[in-house]
């Protein structure tokens, strides 16, 4: 999965050497670097100074760059996204980290009605160079308000730009990208994928990343583009189009029904990397959409509308989704709720034999 | 914290487009500073800054009587928040502001700008969806933004500003630049609950803001007795440790003294400062607002008794520095200026339709 980008000398040599590191430690990695490289961009959050973010995102980072550019927030989430906004407009380019994705409402006002539309309304005079960090998703029994999928709700906010890493590679590369994009990144961090691969048996021990074989990170800098789309398999009957933990849990599911399924890690679902989608879809003729998220206006719904505008002709079957039920996420059935491989081969099944 | 010693330049894009653009065609000279002009021995302004008050506190009634004019010609459409009543906010604090200093507020936004010294023909303009207005026409009444004049909006959502003026604040003290960021809202915002996530970030980190509470007494249809357990607003801070302090915000001279002390407070490192501005507006919440929450004879009184343009005309009288030349004089400018902007605004041509999909995106 390392070898996407052409590198240049100069951009090996920015890079550094590759080793391997869990999503959590690529992440601390890129803001190290980013806090290294740029006296504009600085850290906080609740939690995320002293104690080193509730997952450890941030560990160390106050120790090694200073208070002032690591540091602890109160519990408001709306002040937190609120202030950073200002820091923005003023130039800094604030990283915050809300603890949960399910944390993030109190500053949904801010996201929608001002970092997303503050280029707009001053004509392009002012940016919000801001990013947005949080942990998002299901699989580790957090119940309703510890493992929400709410990505959808900002891909329908024009200005905001949405990204969603499926690996350690990408979560630093995309990070550093967000960090260097001078429009408002929400990054939602699929946090069943921190340690390791989740291909959605919850019975299998996890192979913690480090142990993966390919994954290796840049100890430096370096950047995935938003907006590019991933081929994370190459098939040739269907494609798949997922991000985050589904792409894991997409991969195993073909393989367990014997599907040869061109898998599409998305990466970015705003941008959209439409380019992609169309040629793997086009290719295969048929296509099944992956997500957590509740079904009714979820992500895939775009998509489904993307593809059938897009690939009308080609599409030999009707397009699939598997999804999250329309529940607020459920404690007791959580794998009933979570779209694993029986679902989701189920659904491989469906659209092979049409 | 420590102080970062790092001072990196400038927001790029807002310093190119500072350079870009030509120097805003500032109607009125911009106010002298409040210390400054203050005359010596007897505690009062000197003359030109009494002048250079009523410049620009005229400036904005007249513009916004023009601005409902057109409004009622059907030229502006939508919403449109007229600051009549509460000029010698805008204009006595723009007096103690000091290069470098930041102004953010809601939607009530025409006086700030014009006191910031935005230029009256893209102000107008923008209310009429004008290309040439500030925000291209596609921002409108309660939607503008200046990078010269340091006017950080314009914003349409109540209190959403607020936190906004706290990360502002922040970033000065990031830089260590010295400089207030001003931040603005009504009665009706701070009953917000993010204006109190802003307090008590402003305290904890001690940042350079002062708060301006306008408390014209309606938010929209409910006065503040409606709406607010503690009506004395000033008070709000008290529970994160802020000083505030009651201003009569019709005396543009009480302002801006309370003001250069709330800046003088903030920019030398103590932390936030409220300012409670007691005001009027005259007209209705918009221009759909029939006003019947409150009586004629009660507006009646306060445009008799209180009228911040009238109180520094009838301050200028009693200290005997009345010029009635110069002030026909400044009464005609502000005309010619007012008459020469709806003129524009009226005749100026719309955006083109391309100009939709721009600045969603700063890259694609």
């Amino acid at each position: 999965m390392n070898a996407q980008i052409e590198k240049t000398a100069a951009a090996a040599d920015e890079a550094g050497k590759s080793i391997p590191m869990n999503m959590i430690q690529s992440i601390n990695s890129g803001l190290d670097v980013m806090l290294g490289r740029d006296p504009n961009c600085l850290i906080f959050g609740e939690d995320v100074g002293y104690f080193g973010g509730v997952f450890r995102a941030t560990e160390g980072l106050q120790k090694k760059h200073g208070l002032n550019r690591c540091f602890d927030a109160p519990i408001n989430e709306c002040g937190i996204i609120g202030s950073a906004i200002g820091m923005a407009a003023y130039g800094l380019r604030p990283i915050v980290e809300i603890q949960f994705a399910d944390y993030i409402y109190p500053g949904y006002d801010q996201i929608v009605s001002e970092a997303a539309r503050i280029r707009y309304r001053s004509a392009g005079d002012f940016t919000v160079p801001m990013t947005i960090r949080t942990p998002y998703g299901g699989g580790i029994f957090g119940g309703q308000t510890h493992s929400q999928s709410p990505e959808a709700l900002f891909t329908h906010i024009a200005g905001m730009k949405t990204v969603i890493p499926s690996n350690p590679y990408d979560a630093k590369g995309l990070l550093i990208a967000a960090i260097e994009s001078d429009d408002p990144v929400v990054i939602f961090e699929p946090k069943r994928l921190y340690n390791g691969p989740f291909d959605g048996y919850p019975d299998k021990p996890v192979t913690p990343w480090q142990k993966v074989e390919g994954n290796l990170v840049p100890e430096g800098y370096y950047t995935v583009p938003l907006g590019k789309a991933r081929i994370a398999r190459e098939g040739a009957d269907c494609t798949i189009l997922a991000y985050g933990t589904m792409v894991h849990v997409a991969i195993a599911s073909a393989e367990a029904v014997g599907v040869d399924a061109e898998v599409v890690d998305l990466r970015s679902l705003a941008p959209l990397d439409i380019e992609t989608i169309e040629a793997s879809v086009k290719k295969t003729g048929r296509c099944v959409i992956v997500h957590e998220a509740t079904r009714t206006s979820g992500f895939g719904a775009e998509l489904s509308a993307l593809v059938q505008e897009h690939c009308f002709y080609h599409l030999e079957a009707p397009i699939e989704r598997v999804t999250g039920w329309d529940t607020p996420y459920p404690h007791a059935f959580e794998w009933e709720y979570f779209p694993g491989p029986k679902r989701v081969g189920a659904a491989l099944k469906r659209v092979m034999e049409d | 914290m420590a102080r970062t010693p790092a001072k990196p330049a400038a927001n790029a894009t807002a310093a190119k487009a500072a350079s870009a653009k030509k120097p805003a065609a500032k109607a009125p000279a911009t106010a002298k500073k409040a210390a400054a002009g203050k005359s010596e021995g007897n505690g009062w302004p000197d003359k030109g800054q009494l002048l250079d008050w009523y410049r620009h506190m005229l400036l904005i009634r007249r513009f916004e009587e023009r601005a409902g004019q057109l409004y009622g010609m059907g030229l502006i459409g939508g919403f449109c928040h007229l600051y009549i009543g509460q000029e010698a906010i805008a204009v006595g604090m723009q007096s103690v502001k000091k290069t470098g200093d930041q102004v953010i507020t809601g939607y009530r936004d025409h006086g700030h700008m014009l006191a910031a010294g935005m230029d009256p023909k893209e102000v107008m303009a923008e209310l009429t969806g004008r290309a040439a207005g500030s925000a291209h026409g596609k921002g409108g009444s309660m939607h503008m933004f200046d990078v010269q004049a340091g006017f950080y909006g314009g914003h349409g959502i109540v209190g959403g500003q607020v936190p906004l003026g706290a990360g502002l604040a922040f970033a000065n003290r990031y830089r260590d630049n010295k400089a207030v960021s001003f931040t603005y809202f009504g009665d009706g915002a701070a009953n917000q609950g993010q204006v109190y996530e802003a307090f008590n970030m402003a305290e904890l980190w001690k940042l350079p803001v002062v708060f301006i509470i306008e408390n014209n007494q309606y938010a929209m249809g409910t006065s503040v007795e409606r709406a607010s357990a503690e009506t004395h607003l000033h008070k709000r801070g008290i529970s994160f440790g802020i000083p505030g302090e009651e201003v009569d915000g019709m005396d543009v001279q009480a302002v801006a003294e309370a003001g250069a002390k709330a800046a003088e407070y903030a920019r030398s490192g103590k932390g936030p400062y409220i300012l409670e501005m007691k005001t009027y507006r005259y007209r209705g919440h918009s221009m759909s607002d029939p006003a019947k929450y409150r009586t004629r004879e009660e507006v009646d009184e306060v445009r008799k008794t209180r009228d911040p343009i009238d109180h520094l005309r009838e301050k200028m009288e009693a200290m005997g520095a009345t010029d009635e030349e110069a002030m026909k004089a400044i009464d005609a400018e502000v005309k010619k200026i007012v008459a020469d902007a709806a003129e524009f605004a009226r005749t100026a041509p719309e955006p083109d339709p391309s100009e939709l999909y721009t600045d969603v995106y700063a890259e694609a």
